[in-house]
């Protein structure tokens, strides 16, 4: 086995690590070039994308269905111990997708919206918060978990507040993300601590034998307490309605790229970061069968499907109206992880990916009007597929997806979900994911009929299709949650195994 | 060799110094309630980031407090037996919180100096920062879209 299979779980955190402080490194040596800087994150974001997908082939070549390494070839319990099955992975693969097309795009918006002297900074810091991403979802470490959560979300900060430039408003929601991010990981630190009072381990697959083996599992109100802190702390990281007060400002004012990058990441580890905790720490039976946890969760999911999408009819500003239906879209993964039958959490595991590359594909289309126009406004998008018909007709498509309109991949985790809801017999739901359905109708069709059925104004004459680096990298998102929408078998193959070992290997 | 790393249980976490240990959970849990009312109720931005530093330190000493071992010392603290080997000089607090709680410092620190640049920032852009001062500037340039 060689050097790289062997280290391969550990080197695709340390890549863009390394990568990140290195760009500092050379920027302060070479001085302040723009074009290097973009070059070195670019080759950086496609290292760790090959790596990626290597690790992705390996987990699906592995017999027992996940790879193990452990850091400084000190096992688990007592080392850390990074563990990838097939949810990691995929999870691996859409952080490292983004961020690789993301990285791509960077290109020209970042060169329009950040000074020219702190390029090397903001890539470090870019390529930081992805290895934070990829950190906390490989890692298979409770403590790991809270340290790379919070890289991730120092980075983020940062990156929000780089959109200072164009809108002193971006550190006003930098500040409030800091605030509500630091005392949701907080919470996350406060319910490791309990669970490591009472089974004295951090690691993950180690404390869930030691919980289930409390002769009062059940009843322990200690338990309970850590449940309690860690459901809160996630719902806040996750954005899930009514939790998600941060996100709608700090996606509207960060830079175009860090929007579609967070936009498309940050939320989904949450995620993921929930189906760890509740179903390979605490298990299914004690999250959903023992604790009425799961029926809130399903109350909250379905409020996440309703109010955001109202609230985002009537948004002015598109990237704030794309966050808004983000946090209604976390709701739909919330409500299939809840669900706790293997259709619904296929589905939710399956719009991870969906959503990832459907809303990631949207903001990067609107960072190219940003790039072009300066603006957002929904009043700036009137006629605007006459003037940047490509960019337009990704935004489109991606809308569409949004919707779940069939042959889009939107279509697909919405029908698993659909199908998990009928299985498990709960028919109010169905017409909930309907009704969100409609809603998505209003916002998207009010936009594509500005952009397709008006004329534009004579102001825009002069404007011009975005560049080419940013058409390709919008295109590359489009076309693969389209692709995804037809050819479902990779992502749902993917999504069903990983359900179900979720199932199947905790009580 | 540390024996507690070697065998995760629970018996060294359950041997906490009775009337001490709840004593300092109490205490945990009322600074981190102070930190909190500071972070939602204070309108000056500096003084929401230092509550934000006090409910981390509430946590910090529920960390160290449940690492406590009953007449436990400092893990360094080392003797010899007969064969002249090294062996603990008597019952020791659990090391391992201690070493996460130096990590959860290093994040906090680095939490507080990201607000504070952050704060620096909204001071020179706004030339205020006091939540009610920003939030007349905003709802004044952008009426009807709420601050952020």
């Amino acid at each position: 086995m060689s050097f790289i299979d062997f280290n391969l779980p550990v080197l695709l955190v340390i890549v863009p690590l390394l990568g990140g402080v290195l760009s500092v490194v050379v920027g302060s040596i070479v001085g302040s070039r723009k074009d290097l800087a973009w070059g070195w994150a670019l080759a950086v974001s496609w290292v760790t994308l090959a790596l990626v997908i290597r690790m992705l082939l390996a987990v699906v070549a592995a017999p027992e269905g996940f790879v193990v390494y452990n850091l400084g070839s000190w096992p688990g319990p007592w080392g850390i111990e990074y563990r990838v099955d097939h949810l990691n992975a995929f999870v691996l693969l859409v952080v490292a997708g983004i961020g690789a097309a993301t990285t791509l795009y960077a290109r020209h918006s970042v060169a329009d919206e950040i000074p020219d002297d702190r390029h090397h900074a903001f890539y470090c810091v870019w390529l930081l918060a992805i290895a934070g991403l990829l950190g906390i979802t490989v890692t298979g470490d409770t403590f790991n978990v809270y340290v790379l959560l919070e890289i991730s979300s120092l980075t983020s900060y940062a990156l929000i507040a780089m959109g200072k430039g164009r809108d002193r408003r971006a550190l006003l929601a930098s500040l409030r993300y800091l605030i509500l991010g630091t005392i949701g990981a907080s919470f996350i630190l406060v319910g490791i601590g309990y669970l490591l009072m009472l089974t004295g381990t951090l690691n993950m697959a180690d404390m869930h034998e030691r919980l289930i083996a409390l002769p009062d599992f059940a009843e322990n109100r200690t338990v309970l307490v850590a449940f309690a802190f860690l459901l809160v702390g996630l719902s806040v990281k996750m954005a899930l309605f009514p939790l998600h007060m941060w996100l709608p400002g700090a996606y509207t004012h960060a830079p175009s790229a860090v929007s579609a990058l967070l936009a498309s990441t940050a939320t989904k580890v949450g995620v993921y970061m929930a189906f760890r905790f509740m179903y390979t720490i605490f298990g299914r039976h004690y999250s959903i069968d023992v604790l009425p946890g799961h029926s809130v969760l399903l109350l909250c999911a379905a409020l996440a499907v309703l109010v955001p999408n109202l609230t985002a009819i009537r948004q002015t500003n598109v990237k704030r109206l794309l966050a808004y239906s983000s946090v209604g879209q976390i709701g739909y993964m919330v409500m299939g992880f809840a669900l706790a039958n293997e259709a619904g959490m296929t589905g939710s595991i399956v719009h991870l990916f969906n959503h990832a590359a459907m809303k990631g594909g949207m903001f990067l289309a609107v960072g190219a009007v940003v790039y072009r126009l300066g603006r957002c406004h929904v009043n700036d998008f009137t006629g605007l597929g006459k003037r940047m018909p490509w960019t337009m007709g990704a935004f489109s498509i991606g809308g569409l997806g949004l919707v779940g309109f069939p042959l889009t991949a939107g279509f697909v985790s919405k029908w698993f979900l659909v199908k998990g809801c009928i299985e498990a017999g709960l028919w109010p739901l169905v017409v909930v994911v309907l009704i969100g359905s409609l809603l998505a109708v209003i916002y998207t069709w009010k936009l594509l009929e500005r952009i397709w059925f008006t004329e534009p104004p004579e102001s825009t004459a002069d404007l011009r299709e975005a560049p080419p680096t940013m058409l390709i990298s919008t295109w590359a998102l489009i076309l693969t949650s389209v692709y995804f929408g037809v050819h479902a078998s990779f992502t749902v193959g993917m999504a069903q195994k990983a359900a179900a070992f979720l199932l199947e290997t905790t009580q | 060799m540390n024996l507690a790393l070697l065998e995760p249980s629970t018996a060294s976490f359950l041997k906490v110094a009775s009337l001490a240990g709840t004593y300092n959970y109490a205490l945990y849990v009322v600074l981190m309630m102070i930190g909190f009312y500071g972070v939602i109720a204070k309108k000056n931005l500096i003084k929401q980031a230092l509550g934000l530093g006090l409910f981390s330190t509430g946590i910090f000493l529920f960390y160290i407090s449940m690492g406590v071992v009953e007449g436990g010392t400092a893990p360094v603290w080392w003797t010899t037996d007969e064969a002249h080997l090294l062996k603990a000089a008597g019952p020791y607090d659990n090391p391992l919180t201690h070493v996460l709680i130096l990590t959860a410092i290093v994040v906090s620190v680095s939490t507080l100096a990201v607000a504070m640049a952050l704060i620096v920032n909204i001071q020179r852009a706004y030339g205020t920062i006091e939540e009610d001062e920003i939030r007349a500037i905003e709802d004044a340039e952008h009426p009807g879209e709420g601050v952020i």
